[in-house]
């Protein structure tokens, strides 16, 4: 690789930023000129300053952590029984006889249409919130599960029982391997909804977490506590799809889709 | 594949299997078919199929599409259950066939993406392999493709010929007794055919499996095998040996002869077959 391609990629990486950070620039411009009313978005630099108190007096970590571990037990919850049904399921036509239609039938309530009944089950605890993230990211873990082992190449399975593999050698060498490309997708989409539950919870029925100091920071009328959530929000969303996309790259290296056109040149 | 590679394919190809050495090792195993049929539902796609295929020896089967020619390779292979008759490997009833003895090459490569080259080959090994020696050995068959450089690929970036090359390795791996092949050629191109074709003979040459091919291409039967079989209306319906020396010269007067003769009965069958 010469340096002239280093330097290619470098920018092409920078690229994808410029337009975040010139947003922010033109943001603060505008601000410092008055013509944006504070009342309305607080400057970047007022954000900044807002967070950095929050840091020093210990809110802002306490609340991050709380919503973190809400989201990540909720999604292993959900995720690992959506992945559970989701191998059933595709792997033995009886186990999806006995679950799969009441299961649709449940996929097709809105899950933050239960808040309600949620909140009067189980009041505004932790458990509330946890059962929604892991109805949330329940579905497209299971769907996706099921389908990608349904849709494995059924002449690679042939090959593999010709091959004389036993069952569990052919679900570990060919049919999981066939099926994570799906499980990934259903992972990434998972990962959305479960920050998306999650914000909607903790803004209703909270008394931590970062939704719960958005809509306390909406009480006071401060604009740039809000503003800081929502910025917080996006970038535990961005951290959790780029993880994904990380483990996905680092499981499907074998995909065509995943090599660099070096590698299938040679 | 380049020209020097086909030449070398040649130079090997000339080497004349050593008498009795398919003996000492016992490689090949008899197969016996009797009575062998097989139905799906209505369907009655074999009708009955008697044959015997001495050991080491190589069968091609030929036939039009639907005839039940791969049908009788997955019966072989346990793939499918016969719906009547029986068949057995080696000459002794009692002979339990042992794992890895039967394999199969198919039509496709049928390659795992998600594993390298090597572990493809691997494949073959079968459960219980001897760890320290696999390896090696799946090596060994590589090298014996000519795809050894290759073993830490991904399938994806090799061409349709090396990706049949290693199927090929796949099922030569465990020193099988008998090997099926379901058209393995059949997607691939004329030159690469033909190079594959001298690969083919070249092994068994040199390890003296039993061989049976399906295959659509006559020439392919006539260069490859001892015996040409017919399968018409699921039945054998013809059954011809060639007993011309090899390596086989394409296009020669005598492939020729045979080739017109197969091809005619292949034609005259299913002309009746239409009238009827």
């Amino acid at each position: 690789m010469n340096l002239r391609s280093v330097v290619a990629r470098q920018s092409e990486k920078l690229t994808q930023w410029a337009l975040p950070i010139g947003i922010i620039i033109v943001w603060e411009a505008l601000s410092l000129a008055g013509l944006i009313p504070l009342r309305i978005l607080p400057a970047p630099t007022a954000v900044i300053a807002a967070a950095w108190k929050l840091t020093l007096s210990g809110e802002l970590p306490r609340n991050i952590l709380v919503s973190f571990w809400r989201a990540s037990a909720g999604f292993v919850i959900g995720g690992g029984i959506g992945f559970a049904l989701g191998l059933a399921n595709g792997l033995s036509r009886r186990s999806e006889r006995i679950f799969d239609s009441t299961l649709q039938m449940v996929r097709n309530i809105p899950h933050l249409a239960l808040i309600p009944l949620v909140i009067l089950w189980f009041g505004i605890d932790e458990e509330a919130k946890i059962f929604l993230v892991a109805l949330g990211v329940f579905f497209p873990i299971y769907v996706n599960t099921q389908h990608g082992i349904r849709t494995v190449d059924a002449q690679l399975i042939e090959m593999g029982r010709a091959y004389g593999m036993s069952p569990p050698t052919l679900f570990r060498r060919v049919i999981l391997p066939g099926a994570l490309p799906s499980i990934f997708v259903g992972l990434r989409y998972a990962l959305g909804i479960m920050w998306l539950t999650l914000i909607v919870a903790e803004t209703i029925s909270a008394s931590s977490g970062i939704g719960y100091m958005a809509m306390q920071a909406r009480e006071f009328l401060l604009v740039d506590v809000v503003v800081l959530s929502i910025l917080i929000y996006a970038l535990l969303g961005k951290l959790a799809d780029s993880t994904a996309r990380l483990l996905e790259r680092w499981c499907l290296s074998w995909h065509p889709a995943f090599q660099s056109a070096q590698e299938t040149e040679a | 594949m380049t020209v020097q590679a086909l030449r070398r394919i040649d130079n090997l190809n000339e080497l004349a299997p050593t008498p009795g050495k398919a003996e000492a090792r016992g490689a090949g195993l008899a197969v016996t078919i009797h009575q062998l049929r097989k139905s799906f539902g209505q369907n009655q796609v074999l009708r009955g199929v008697d044959l015997h295929i001495g050991a080491g020896e190589f069968v091609a089967i030929v036939g039009r599409s639907g005839c039940g020619k791969s049908t009788l390779l997955r019966l072989l292979l346990g793939l499918e259950r016969p719906s009547g008759g029986h068949f057995r490997f080696g000459e002794r009833t009692d002979d339990a066939t042992p794992r890895g003895a039967i394999r199969i090459m198919f039509q496709e490569p049928r390659l795992l993406p998600w594993a390298s080259v090597l572990a493809n080959v691997e494949v073959g090994l079968g459960e219980q392999r001897p760890p320290a020696s696999a390896r090696e050995r799946a090596v060994a068959t590589l090298r014996e493709v000519g795809l050894e450089d290759r073993r830490n690929h991904w399938p994806s970036v090799l061409s349709g010929g090396q990706k049949q090359r290693v199927a090929l390795a796949r099922a030569l791996v465990s020193r099988p007794r008998v090997l099926a092949f379901d058209e393995p050629l059949g997607a691939l191109d004329a030159l690469t055919r033909i190079s594959m074709q001298r690969l083919i003979e070249r092994v068994w040459v040199d390890q003296r499996f039993t061989a049976i091919m399906v295959t659509h291409d006559v020439s392919e039967a006539v260069t490859l095998a001892d015996r040409v079989l017919m399968i018409e209306a699921g039945e054998i319906t013809f059954d011809q040996r060639i007993d011309l020396s090899r390596p086989r010269e394409r296009g020669s007067p005598e492939v020729a002869a045979l080739e017109g003769k197969i091809l005619r009965a292949l034609f005259r069958n299913a002309a009746a077959g239409e009238d009827a």
